[in-house]
Parts: C-alpha cells; structure tokens; sequence
C-alpha cells in the first residue's frame, strides 16, 4: 500500500512531466492533472512575491481538510510534489528520496529528452517500491 | 547515495522578530473579493503596491481553494471544471500553507469572509485563533451601526483588540 495519494513531477516551466496515481478515490483524467500542474506552478511563483520577507523559495506544503501536498524545488527548478494524508510524516525525505531516483533512472537514460515525460521503466519500478508505507517508515531512521 | 542526508538545502527560516510578535500581516477579503482589512506588524519585502497586493493574494486564495476542491483524493463525486466557482464551504477547503519565510492560515466564514493570517514559519494550528479573530470581526464590525457592510473596516476598537490578540497567539 502506497504512502501517497499521487505523485507529480513539474518541469521548470510548469509543464507535467510525470504524473502516478497511487489510490485517490476520484479519477482525474489526462487533461485536469495537466492544469492542476499548471496551476501549481502559478501558485508556487506567486507565494514567493508575497513573501513578507526576502529569500522566499515558494510553498512547500499545503495543508487542506482532507490531504497535504509536500512540495520540493530542486536548484533548476523542477519541483516535485505529493498528495498525502494530513499529518504523514517523512514526506520532505520522501520527496528527495524520489529525486534521488529521478537522477539516477531519468536524467543518465541517454534517451530521455529533458523537459520531456518521464517514461522511464527502471524509474517506475523503483519508485513504486519507494512509495510503499514500510519503505516510508524507515526514511526517519 | 544520500547526496542531502539531514542537511536543508534550503536557507533557514527567520528568527522570530525581537519584540516577541512573530505575525506579519493580516488580510480580510469579503465575498467579491474586496480587501476589507489589511493589518501589517512586520513586512520588511515589498514587492507590489498595496492594491496589487491585496488582488494577487485574493486571486492566489480563490485558485487554490479551487486547486484544492479539484485534487481532493477522497471525494469521488464529480468536482467539476478546475476555477469554477464554489459556494462557501463545498469541497475540500485548505486552511494554511507553509514556505521557508512564512505560514499563511486561512479561513472563510460561510458568507464568503475571509481572514487570512501570515506568520513565521513555525507558527502552528491557528484554525481556532482565525475563528475567535472571526469572532472579534462579528463584535466589533458587524454589530457596529455605523458600519456599512462592503466598505473598508475603519474600526479603532477592533483595530487595537486584534493587535492585541495576534501579538499574543504569533
């Protein structure tokens, strides 16, 4: 069973670039993950200009009724962000985690155009045991 | 393989302000989305005039309260076009969010007000604190005569019972 709802993956022009559902009850198809990305990306800029104060590097989690959504920005500006349940913990270690594998499986596959969808099997394959609740556990060891 | 181990790339949060008061500013929007309060405590940035802010924080507040009524992973009923607009209170709702400077809380009432609190990053749960806040805005605005609904909130009353009440829950 997985820790996460779904998993997104942003380029750093706000385009959806990966996109994995883990269990959320209501389908969403193609074209609504792709503006709910889009618009994530919007919301994340404009968090940074109403920063009260400087060095502001955008939201990082969004705390609603019924999920959070952990959000991390990698220095070039790929952001990675997950649904998950309110108050589930390790998810800032989860999320480097999965961009640990998004180094080793997406950007070394010399066919993998940046910027590009991610379809790569060796990254599914590990991220799919990544996100599994007993392999989350021990991200807090 | 850890390249991050325990370490933040990220830089370290601010430390809280010296005189003990860690919230920033406070916006109350009404259902058209009229800025009908804007307290500041502590803003050193500035980036936009104060009309453009209070549009950009609205409309940042009314897509990610459609964000979130969109991605809601435990409702399978039919939500609908992502920024179609939503009464008060259907759907998911999200009640703050948290950057590396600043936490920002939120809350609407079932009229459509909105109270929305910026404070340091650390602050915790203030669902609790932005109802009584809620209850400060009903006994001193509301109950107020003089006071026209839809227009800017002029109340020194108010004023000075808020000031007090965020400096001790920030």
């Amino acid at each position: 069973m997985a820790a996460i709802y779904s998993l997104y993956i942003i380029n750093k022009s706000g385009g959806l670039i990966y996109y994995k559902d883990y269990g959320s009850a209501g389908r969403m198809d193609t074209n609504d993950s792709l503006r709910v990305a889009s618009l994530w990306h919007s919301m994340h800029a404009i968090s940074q200009q109403l920063s009260p104060v400087s060095g502001c590097l955008g939201i990082e989690l969004l705390q609603a009724d019924t999920f959070d959504l952990h959000c991390f920005q990698s220095l070039t500006g790929t952001k990675f962000f997950a649904v998950s349940e309110p108050g589930a913990q390790h998810m800032e270690s989860l999320l480097k985690f999965v961009y640990e594998l998004y180094t080793d499986y997406v950007l070394k596959n010399p066919f993998y155009e940046m910027e590009m969808p991610i379809r790569c099997e060796l990254f599914d394959i590990n991220l799919t045991q990544a996100v599994q609740k007993d392999r989350v556990t021990f991200l807090g060891r | 393989m850890q390249f991050f181990g325990v370490s933040e790339i990220s830089p370290s949060p601010p430390a809280p302000t010296a005189s003990g008061n860690n919230g920033h500013m406070m916006y109350v929007f009404n259902r058209n989305g009229v800025c009908l309060l804007y307290r500041e405590w502590n803003r050193p940035l500035r980036t936009l005039d104060a009309q453009q802010d209070h549009k950009l924080m609205f409309g940042l507040l009314f897509s990610l309260k459609s964000l979130t009524a969109k991605m809601d992973p435990t409702s399978a009923v039919e939500k609908g076009n992502l920024g179609m607009l939503q009464l008060p209170g259907q759907g998911c709702s999200f009640h703050s969010f948290c950057t590396n400077t600043y936490k920002l809380s939120f809350m609407e009432s079932p009229s459509g007000i909105k109270i929305i609190l910026v404070t340091h990053p650390r602050t915790g749960d203030l669902r609790e604190s932005l109802k009584y806040i809620y209850n400060l805005y009903v006994e001193y605005v509301v109950k107020n005569p003089l006071y026209t609904p839809g227009s800017p909130i002029r109340c020194e009353l108010f004023n000075t019972t808020l000031d007090q009440y965020v400096r001790g829950i920030a």
